[in-house]
């Protein structure tokens, strides 16, 4: 629960990746999908990455979540090269997948479960997550008496219940419509501020991108590439509104910018 | 956030009094319908002056149940029947499922075993009957062989299909968790699976109670299968038809109770989650 600070930005890395590249091989031909990504995560940083759509942006996320190795490069989290799925690491998808026969309580408890954790400890932590989560008194609901924000939220909770020094999200609010998706970033930004973890957010959204992040890297059509990365110093926390003011307005519109020149390339 | 509670419908389905409700409409709607069925059949039949041992009348067939019933004749057959149902069918289900589960997560067992139990599926079970009197005698302990090796198939297949029938993300979910292949089985693949195995179950009982009745016919001493055979042999078609009454319905129940642990344990399936 450090506060935010330049000095922190200095600390070690939480996540290097370092000229990455990834070939997936198919019966049908070979498919680059990215090529020499370089983007280093500073602890308790919140880096977004937008693209267009099929760039390769969930085949990065795989890449640090250990569940495809990369055909070149290096990436590391806290130092340590990834080999293969980590514990210090917290996943969201583009779409909740909770278990159905799990309560939203047992849902969220799953990592605890999978990875041995103390029971009782995560069941409190869990508990207080999902009060802070706004599902208090949902505990023991299943998934299908939630809404769909309410899921989605619910799958925030579970990649926090271990603790990961590391929040991975692929698109979490995509499935969502616009009112809800403001809201839904709002909690992230709170739960962000509260517990500084480190994240690596992807969206297609670039008003989401400006709102959450601290710095906003865009990438190119497949094969994947870094095209710009843009800092965003404003103050927190934020409000969409805030995306009005000079700045904010002027950051988006180079973003704008940028996406569609990699696109016209 | 504004979380809306969940309210549920209060008794709004209660029946308005002097109406019947829901559920007891049902039954009735069903009872009724049997009754004229059964009318139209038994006037027909008086009708046309068919003689009994073509075609018995509905109440002929009633009065033979109700005999044999009293005299204890139809319940003894029916309780050495039964037993040869439901032990065949768990040992065989069972087995379905073990195997089920080996063959999923033992790639190589799937191509060696595979082949022989669709080979054994293809082997009419009547066609062996007369081999498993030989093997395990005219006892009970033929047909609950019998019994077994039909139920085997649809649990096996069902376990398989819904071990398999798992979405990506889910197994994504578990892999970046750490979590080990048994942990993705115990968590994901093995619930996943019910609904599927419930359904092989369903099927199974029926194939039962078809099995323990074929094995009865090539040899035993006492069940129901041996009552339909001697009530044949007399040309007694009102009690044959009793006891064919009485067989259909025990499948009836035995699918029924299965179905009502399926809707207990698999209240999830069908409900809408992303
Ligand atoms: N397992 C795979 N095997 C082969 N090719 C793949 C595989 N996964 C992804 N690809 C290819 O890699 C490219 C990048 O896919 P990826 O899912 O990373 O894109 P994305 O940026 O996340 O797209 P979106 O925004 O639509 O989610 C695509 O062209 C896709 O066809
Ligand atoms: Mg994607």
């Amino acid at each position: 629960m450090t506060p935010a600070s330049p000095a922190r930005l200095k600390s070690s890395h939480a996540l290097e990746v370092s000229a990455v590249g990834l070939t997936y091989r198919t019966s049908s031909g070979s498919v680059e999908a990215l090529r020499d990504i370089t983007l280093d995560v500073a602890e308790g940083e919140f880096v977004t990455v937008v693209g267009p759509s099929g760039c390769g942006k969930s085949s990065l996320l795989k890449l640090i979540l250990g569940l495809e190795r990369a055909t070149r490069g290096r990436l590391a989290v806290g130092g340590r090269e990834i080999a293969g799925p980590s514990r210090g690491v917290g996943a969201v998808f583009q779409a909740p997948v909770l278990l159905p026969w799990r309560t939203i309580e047992e849902n969220v408890l799953l990592p605890a479960d999978v990875m041995k954790l103390d029971r009782p400890s995560a069941t409190e932590r869990a508990r207080a997550l999902l009060q802070m989560a706004g599902l208090g008194g949902f505990e023991q609901k299943y998934p299908y008496e939630l809404s769909g924000g309410m899921q989605h939220r619910a799958a925030i909770v579970r990649a926090l219940v271990h603790d990961p020094k590391l929040l991975i999200m692929d698109e979490p609010f995509a499935a969502l419509d616009a009112i809800t998706r403001e809201q839904m970033a709002g909690e992230l930004q709170r739960v962000w501020m509260d517990s500084r973890k480190t994240v690596m957010f992807i969206t297609h959204s670039i008003s989401e991108a400006v709102f959450l992040s601290d710095r906003i890297a865009v990438m190119s059509p497949r094969p994947g590439r870094i095209v710009a990365v843009f800092d965003n110093p404003a103050p927190r926390p934020r409000t969409f509104a805030d995306l009005l003011s000079p700045e904010l307005a002027r950051l988006s519109a180079e973003i704008r910018q940028s996406l569609d020149l990699a696109c016209a390339a | 956030m504004a979380d809306i509670a969940t309210t549920k419908p209060q008794a709004s389905e209660a029946a308005p009094p002097g109406r019947v409700s829901g559920a007891a409409w049902r039954i009735l709607e069903r009872l009724l319908s049997l009754a004229i069925l059964l009318l139209v059949i038994e006037g027909g039949i008086r009708g046309f002056d068919v003689p009994a041992y073509v075609f018995p009348t509905p109440s002929s067939i009633a009065v033979a149940l109700y005999e044999g019933v009293v005299n204890g004749n139809y319940l003894s057959a029916l309780a050495v029947t039964l037993t040869e149902i439901l032990v065949g069918f768990t040992i065989g289900s069972t087995c379905g499922i073990l195997l089920g589960i080996a063959m999923v997560q033992v790639p190589v067992l799937d191509r060696i075993v595979y082949p022989y139990v669709v080979g054994l599926q293809t082997v009419p079970k009547v066609a062996i009957a007369p081999l498993m009197i030989v093997w395990f005698g005219f006892g009970i302990s033929s047909k609950i062989f019998i019994v077994a090796l039909t139920c085997l198939f649809p649990s096996l297949i069902n376990t398989i299909a819904g071990l398999r029938a798992v979405d990506s993300d889910r197994i994504a979910l578990i892999t970046a968790m750490c979590g080990t292949r048994t942990q993705l089985l115990r968590y994901v693949q093995l619930p996943n699976a019910l609904p599927y195995i419930m359904a092989g179950l369903n099927t199974g009982i029926v194939l039962a109670v078809i099995g323990a009745i074929v094995g009865e016919f090539v040899g035993a001493k006492t069940g129901i299968g041996v009552l339909i055979l001697q009530a044949n042999f007399g040309l007694d078609l009102a009690s044959m038809f009793a006891a064919l009454v009485l067989i259909a319905v025990t499948g009836v129940v035995l699918n029924l109770v299965l179905r009502l642990i399926e809707t207990k344990l698999c209240f999830w399936s069908g409900k809408a989650t992303k």
